[in-house]
């Protein structure tokens, strides 16, 4: 196991100021390909999966300016590449948090009580995504990933 | 000196159990993915399939499993609670955990040979109901409500021959402990109902320019500025405005955290501590139980010379709720 931790840091600003002029689809497609690979995979639980059907989702990573909005239909993840309307429910935090959330290095009970990580929408959406995430167990994640110290 | 107790640690999914028995847990405790234990939210807890993988887990390392049955039955219900316990006596678990006195009953007439646990939503405090409810119903432990001083843990210790749990960490609520019903009063659902406190289908995180607003079924229970620490959208925790001032009227955000009296806790003859938590991630079941297993173990010699290591302490401050910690009801110099 490795020791490497993932510090709390923030991009400069003008990442983001840069990145809201970039596309905002590449990064979006890659988390979509990411969720669909733990569908094909069977990560995730189907009694969970019901609920997202349908619903919208962004993913807003405040210090790179890249946003992701997509929705589950038909047991795939799809980008939504002109959203009309809000979200069902919006993730927003900095690079840092998301990646030691993923990495289970933070408790995202944690990152939200130090107003790290912002959940807004259908809160009881959020809960479920959340859950479902905690209890997928990882099998084929590269070493780098599952830190511990 | 007096044995280490036992570590109880939370499992609200297949990987935070592995979590807790990975760092150390003596034991780890569970719930079904229904309204039969008080966490029941959405996505979390087990299935059968689950559930015999995780016990399975756990036994194959020498950890107890016991299984949190600890809401109270429903008019008209009482059969899916009843099954809930014949579910886990089948899954071979060390323990159930249980508030509601029928059910004791129930599991006591039915499964004779199972091992109960009087829950905290039980709300025994007195040796005088814990003995009550060891004469009727054979309970071995009881896990005590957080509204006891030390000295009164103490003498509840002397008095019975139940063995005796209690909190060692993990958010704190208004510690009414089966007897709260602000959350009815706000959503018409509470713990001892539904399983839950504060559904998340009734909480709002509204953000506003500058701050953030959470409702609990439309009611205003708190305004955070963007800097200010977030916590549990519980109606016990919110700001509320008393006689012209607005502040945490009922209970502060904050979590309890033993370690600085654990060797007193040990001396009294506590037999297991439990750390609060189904609802968080495996993360966090983690850090936890890796602080705190250091800690006891650090007592394992008689402990005379036990310091609380800022390690310990660092970890557990960053994942407590409102990010302060307090000794709680255990210290306190009033009566």
């Amino acid at each position: 196991m490795s020791d490497f931790t993932i510090p709390k840091f923030r991009l400069p600003g003008f990442v983001a100021a840069l990145g809201q002029k970039l596309p905002q689809w590449p990064h979006g497609l890659a988390l979509i390909a990411g969720l669909n690979a733990a569908l094909k995979l069977k990560l995730l639980p189907e009694s969970e999966l019901t609920a997202l059907e349908d619903k919208r989702f962004r993913v807003q990573v405040l210090d790179t300016g890249g946003t992701a909005h997509f929705t589950y239909r038909g047991g795939l993840f799809r980008p939504v590449f002109r959203p009309e309307h809000e979200p069902d429910l919006a993730f927003a935090a900095n690079l840092s948090a998301y990646l030691q959330l993923l990495s289970r290095q933070e408790d995202p009970d944690t990152l939200f009580f130090k107003r790290e990580l912002e959940i807004t929408g259908d809160t009881e959406l959020g809960l479920i995504v959340k859950n479902m995430l905690d209890a997928v167990e990882w099998p084929a994640l590269p070493k780098f990933l599952l830190l511990s110290r | 000196m007096s044995s280490l107790p036992d570590l109880v640690c939370p499992a609200g999914s297949l990987p935070a159990l592995k979590a807790a028995v990975d760092n150390g847990a003596d034991a780890v405790y569970l719930g079904y993915k229904n309204d039969t234990n008080a966490r029941n939210f959405a996505g979390l807890n087990f299935d059968a399939k689950t559930m015999s993988e995780g016990i399975r887990y756990a036994h194959a390392k020498g950890r107890e499993v016991l299984m949190a049955i600890n809401t109270f039955a429903q008019a008209g219900r009482v059969a899916d609670w009843q099954k809930a316990i014949d579910g886990a006596v089948d899954q071979g678990v060390d323990a159930i955990i249980l508030a509601d006195i029928g059910l004791l009953d129930y599991a006591r007439q039915r499964h004779p040979q199972q091992r109960l646990h009087l829950s905290v939503q039980g709300s025994a405090t007195s040796y005088e109901a814990i003995n009550f409810c060891q004469r009727e119903f054979g309970i071995q432990r009881t896990v005590l409500p957080r509204v006891l001083t030390l000295a009164q843990v103490e003498h509840v210790i002397k008095n019975t021959s139940v063995e005796i749990e209690v909190f060692g960490f993990g958010s704190l609520c208004v510690m009414n402990e089966g007897r709260c019903w602000l959350s009815s009063y706000a959503c018409g659902e509470s713990p001892n109902t539904v399983g839950a406190c504060s559904p998340a289908k009734y909480v709002k995180w509204d953000k506003k320019p500058g701050a953030m607003e959470t409702r609990l079924n439309g009611i205003l229970i708190d305004r955070f500025g963007d800097d200010e620490p977030a916590g549990y959208p519980t109606l016990c925790k919110g700001r509320f405005e008393v006689q012209g001032e607005t502040y945490y009227a009922l209970e502060e955000p904050t979590s309890l955290n033993v370690l600085s009296i654990l060797p007193e806790i040990i001396k009294i003859g506590v037999r297991a501590i439990k750390v609060e938590g189904r609802q968080r991630s495996p993360t966090y079941v983690t850090q936890v139980t890796r602080s705190l297993r250091a800690a006891l173990d650090a007592l394992k010699d008689g402990g005379e010379r036990y310091h609380v290591k800022p390690a310990w302490q660092a970890e557990l401050a960053k994942v407590s709720e409102g990010s302060q910690a307090t000794l709680g009801a255990y210290s306190r110099p009033w009566r």
